[in-house]
């Protein structure tokens, strides 16, 4: 698996050279071009601010006030009786909504079950395989300033679902 | 939707701060969530700006039409409004290449750069576009082929085997994937046939 670890880290230099050497030979002013596109980079930041801290705010005061963990025990019952080990359910159902708080339970369950345990692996692979659906509609949506976002959050969410059912299923078939 | 969501997050987290008697949590979260909010946006500013600097000459030297050629019957299907060769659709290719590499930070800046594209390509509307969805739709189930982060925390907690999830990971992002643009084209068309 050497090799996987080695494209990861050869990707980024490669991608700038590459870039940078066809620029260079069809004659595009490299650092003027570069100077242009980056001030739209500083802008874009900014404009995300306002869409995030609106977000975030409101996350983690659903998060701190104990709601979360009340709704968390609240599907338990019902997600154990599909057969979703009870340790696994808080990172299931925070997985959509907060980043940093799947990472921050994912390496808390790897650090009390081990990481080869099945536990481990488990929400190691869940870790993996979804991104934060609250995040991401925030940031793309909010950086080019779209407000009305259709079904966007509806199919965002049944997709975080099948993926977690997925990696469930998946781990469960490979490593049991 | 997103309004009503957002509302009741808020007020939800009140009425059980109030019956739990967290309400002191509730004031430090409304500060932390902030400013952790902007914090990822600082750190965004240089990640963004590194980034689409060198996106734009990537497009001056026309590296994303030619990517965009290479990738094109199989984008084509999956975003059949973005017109042939529009800048768009080569952003949209760069998005999923890094995401697959588990360059989550590489494709955020492509991936924003796609919908300002398409925001234009839909007249400038704040509505989004049926592309728009499916390019979100594929970025929440984020096709993964090397999950760095989970793998280095594996290392971190003495893994005998850090990679072997690797497997399990793009099997499932697979198949999130696969659900991922079922479930966009299912509302896509039960868009257009309320609309007939």
């Amino acid at each position: 698996m050497a090799w996987i670890t080695a494209i990861s880290v050869w990707l980024i230099p490669l991608i700038i050279a590459i870039v940078l050497v066809a620029g260079t030979l069809k004659r595009v002013p490299t650092y003027e071009i570069f100077v242009e596109g980056a001030k739209e980079g500083v802008k874009m930041s900014f404009s995300i601010i306002p869409y995030l801290v609106g977000m975030m705010v409101a996350i983690s005061v659903f998060r701190e006030s104990g709601a979360m963990e009340f709704f968390v025990s609240l599907f338990r019952p019902a997600l154990e009786m599909a057969g979703v080990p009870a340790e696994i359910v808080p990172l299931a159902l925070i997985r959509p909504l907060s980043g940093t708080g799947a990472l921050g339970m994912t390496s808390d369950l790897i650090a009390t079950h081990g990481p080869d345990s099945f536990i481990g692996r488990l929400a190691s692979t869940m870790q993996g395989s979804t991104d934060t659906t609250f995040y991401v509609l925030t940031v793309y949506f909010g950086a080019v300033g779209i407000k009305k976002m259709g079904d966007a959050l509806k199919v965002g969410l049944i997709a975080d679902v099948i993926g977690i059912t997925a990696a469930i299923i998946i781990v469960s078939l490979v490593f049991l | 939707m997103v309004n009503i969501i957002w509302v009741s997050l808020f007020v939800i987290g009140i009425i059980f701060a109030g019956i739990n008697g967290t309400m002191d949590k509730v004031n430090s979260a409304v500060f932390d969530g902030a400013k952790e909010a902007v914090v990822i946006c600082i750190g965004l500013i240089s990640v963004l700006t590194f980034w689409l600097g060198l996106m734009r000459i990537a497009e001056k030297a026309g590296l994303l039409r030619a990517l965009s050629w290479v990738l094109r019957p199989v984008a084509k299907r999956l975003f059949p409004d973005i017109p042939k060769d529009h800048p768009a659709m080569g952003y949209i290719l760069s998005n999923m290449s890094a995401n697959m590499f588990g360059l989550g930070n590489a494709a955020t800046p492509m991936g924003i750069k796609a919908m300002e594209e398409l925001k234009k390509l839909n007249g400038g509307s704040n509505e989004a576009s049926r592309s728009m969805i499916t390019l979100l739709a594929i970025n929440t189930a984020s096709i993964t082929l090397i999950p760095t982060t989970v793998i280095s925390i594996r290392m971190q907690y003495g893994s005998v085997s850090p990679t072997e999830i690797v497997g399990t990971t793009i099997l499932a992002t697979a198949v999130s994937t696969a659900g991922a643009i079922l479930t966009d084209r299912y509302f896509h068309y039960r868009r257009t046939n309320r609309r007939m």
